[in-house]
């Protein structure tokens, strides 16, 4: 056994030894002091404001490089924290939650102040957008008929019969099963496991497997499916604005500036029509669509 | 199709990177696994210890190992070395075994010979037994390196992983252009290094077709 | 190592028990259809001798195939559920059941071969008889490869919403719950271990006797 133990640790210690340099050599290491480097989560609308980010940057002669589609907050969190990246779209209410399970803040200047106070040290936002784009429970305009649904009050008796869908992450987040139980006093049958309002979910809804789900208010996919966004009287989603989380390092006054004045343009409507871009058949790519975004608002 | 051409140059960015992350692996894991072959080839307990520990780590999913290391490793979340780690494990637990057949199959007759010639151990092994391998090593390196070509995708989980970023985003997008552009990739990758090698081990081996 | 004994794990429609019988389900269902796929043109192929290049370029060309890539793709055509599942796991399988069946089949002595047809055998009972029975050990070593990939990468099922071991991985990973990930990992070896015994085991039953000292190391 302990020779297996030895032979285990020579491996991984020889090709940890082995792997370093040549990963450097890989222009993998550290990213140099003046390059921003920006990053997203896995779901396609963080990837384009990121990109929006990241052009408007560049735009201005800023060094940039990019790290798309990291994974969720509860990994990529991590890589702000380590310095892997140095800048993120956010949205307000979950940063808030996941930096502070406790936070009771709902409105949008509450949360906004809140969040600057409980950020990390060397983490900071800037300027909050008015775009909003919040985690919802959505279901089918049948299921909503069905039981005469319009806000999450009206699916409380029925939630035990109910099977929902959503990212893994939601059976453990205060804005997600935690809350819905603790609020609303609405327990699951089941949870399935699907993705980040993306296909899956959309999927599991058009075909029953759930009958309610988490998507994002502005995701295409609710208008083009029809689907009933529930409302959500007891706030357990709060005020989601889009904003930037950066390393203060890195937020010199040009890029403060930059990504204020895109804070300034992006509102809502801005949102859910470049996610509608986004999903055109064509699919074009998001660095595209931030591109002519800039281009169009002058930034 | 048309997704690579209209967009070349975000296609050329991830496959160097997958180029990458399934080359530095494939060439560590092989370097390492030259000695421990030898040792295996050459000691029955060597054998006996190596062997199941490359069948069990073989077990492990690529997924949950690539998943897993980053926080094993505790460096930064998007490091490479996350993806080459794992990788460098599979390339050993499957070059050990090669590197040591091959090793083995060298007929003793010719060993024998060299030692009565003089030779010294290593310098035997450099010019004899290791040549006379290579036709079994090379092959275990063609499975190894395919497969890892194929598996660097896997790293898209953590952020990192060529061709594997064009397959989550394809997904989340509900496009398939995108999806295949990264799977066409991959399989032309694997096809062009299996025949660099296959010609490779042509080229280093010519006695070995000499008989044919 | 806490989260894969706590027994509130183990209990429920998302327990490991179910985790783990729904990964022995796709287990053995790609390996049916795969073995019912591959072995039957493995076998033709080596008693014919003909297409014995496409076989391996076929194999070769497969094992390249990016599993997650081939998942997705048929999720995105034919929609979610364990149908896009098996053709991701069946293609996986196929190549080391049909490289197996094909080198084992040729690998069979041609006097044995001959001596069967000088006795009068038909073709069909050359191969069924003879060339099969015989070409069992490389076609179980095969087999048994297929087998372990197969459990490693059902895995990845979890990543379109389907089941198995890998719900603890993709779960832990989202949750960045260290001991789930690695519960996953370490129950999906245990489970490669204890199908590969098994079919250890099914192998010592159905192999003849007098082929076994070719066949005790399951790969050659």
């Amino acid at each position: 056994m302990k020779r297996i133990a030895t032979a285990v640790a020579a491996v991984m210690v020889l090709s940890a030894c082995g792997g370093d340099p040549l990963s450097n050599g890989g222009g993998n290491n550290p990213a140099p002091t003046d390059t921003i480097v920006v990053g997203s989560a896995n779901f396609p609308e963080s990837r384009l404001l990121a990109e929006i980010y990241a052009e408007a940057l560049a735009g201005k002669g800023i060094k940039v490089s990019k790290k798309m589609n990291i994974g969720n907050r509860e990994l990529y969190f991590k890589g702000v924290q380590d310095g892997s990246i140095d800048l993120i779209p956010e949205y307000s209410g979950v940063l808030l939650k996941h930096v502070n399970k406790e936070a009771p803040e709902v409105g949008s200047d509450e949360v906004y102040a809140a969040l600057k106070k409980a950020l990390p040290q060397g983490l900071i936002v800037l300027e909050k957008s008015s775009a909003e784009d919040k985690d919802a429970v959505v279901v089918t305009k049948q299921v909503a008929a069905q039981y005469s649904l319009k806000t999450i009050d009206d699916l409380v008796p029925y939630c035990k019969e109910l099977v929902f869908g959503g990212p893994p992450e939601f059976q453990n987040r205060p804005d997600g099963l935690p809350g819905l139980k603790a609020k609303y006093n609405c327990e699951f049958k089941e949870f399935k496991a699907l993705d980040v309002g993306g296909p899956l979910t959309v999927a599991g809804l058009k075909d029953n497997t759930v009958q309610a789900a988490d998507l994002f208010t502005t995701d295409y996919a609710i208008k083009a499916n029809e689907f009933v966004v529930l409302e959500d009287p007891k706030n357990v989603f709060a005020a989601q604005n889009v904003l930037p989380l950066i390393n203060e390092k890195k937020a010199s006054q040009q890029v403060r500036d930059t990504l204020n004045a895109i804070s300034k343009k992006l509102d809502t409507k801005t949102l859910l029509e470049l996610n509608q871009k986004l999903a055109a058949p064509e699919k074009p790519e998001p660095d595209k669509v931030a591109k002519e975004w800039l281009a169009s608002s002058g930034i | 199709m048309t997704w690579i051409f209209e967009n070349w140059e975000r296609f050329w960015e991830v496959t160097e990177v997958h180029l990458r992350l399934s080359f530095v692996p494939v060439l560590i894991g092989f370097v390492l696994s030259i000695p421990l072959g030898w040792l295996a080839s050459r000691s029955q307990t060597a054998r006996a210890i190596l062997f199941p520990l490359a069948n069990i780590l073989f077990t492990i999913p690529s997924i949950a190992l690539i998943v897993i290391t980053p926080v094993l490793l505790g460096v930064k979340i998007l490091d490479e070395i996350n993806v080459i780690v794992p990788l460098v494990i599979y390339t050993i637990a499957l070059m050990v075994r090669s590197v040591a057949d091959a090793l083995s199959s060298v007929p003793g007759h010719v060993t024998a010979a060299a030692n009565a010639m003089g030779f010294r151990p290593l310098r035997r092994f450099l010019t004899v037994d290791f040549p006379l391998a290579l036709p079994v090593t090379i092959a275990g390196l063609r499975v190894a390196t395919v497969s890892n070509i194929s598996m660097v995708s896997v790293g898209a989980l953590v952020g990192l992983g060529g061709y594997g970023q064009l397959f989550t985003e394809g997904y989340q997008t509900d496009h398939t252009e995108k999806v295949l552009a990264g799977l066409i990739g991959t399989v032309v990758l694997a096809v062009l290094a299996d025949g660099l090698l296959l010609l490779l081990g042509r080229v280093l081996t010519p006695w070995a077709r000499a008989g044919r | 190592m806490g989260w894969l004994f706590d027994p509130a794990h183990w209990s429920g429609t998302t327990g490991i028990p179910v985790r783990l019988l729904e990964h022995l389900l796709y287990t053995f269902v790609t390996l049916l259809i795969a073995a019912a796929i591959a072995i039957p043109l493995g076998a033709f192929v080596g008693h014919t001798g003909r297409g014995g290049f496409v076989v391996v370029g076929l194999s070769n060309a497969l094992r390249a195939l990016p599993t997650t890539a081939v998942l997705i793709l048929v999720v995105l055509w034919a929609g979610l559920g364990d149908f896009p599942v098996y053709v991701a796991l069946v293609l996986l399988a196929i190549p080391p059941i049909m490289a197996g069946t094909y080198a084992g089949i040729r690998a069979v002595d041609p006097v044995t071969v001959d001596a069967a047809r000088g006795v009068g055998m038909r073709e069909s009972g050359v191969l069924l008889r003879v060339e099969i029975p015989n070409a069992l050990p490389l076609i179980y070593g095969g087999f048994r490869g297929a087998a372990l990939q197969v459990v490693a990468t059902a895995t990845i099922a979890a990543y379109t919403g389907a089941g198995g071991l890998g719900r603890l991985v993709f779960d832990g990973l989202a949750l960045q719950e260290f001991g789930q990930m690695l519960a996953g990992a370490v129950l999906v070896a245990l489970l490669a271990v204890l199908v590969d015994l098994g079919f250890a085991g099914l192998q010592r039953l159905t192999v003849s006797p007098g082929l076994r000292p070719v066949g005790t190391g399951g790969k050659r």
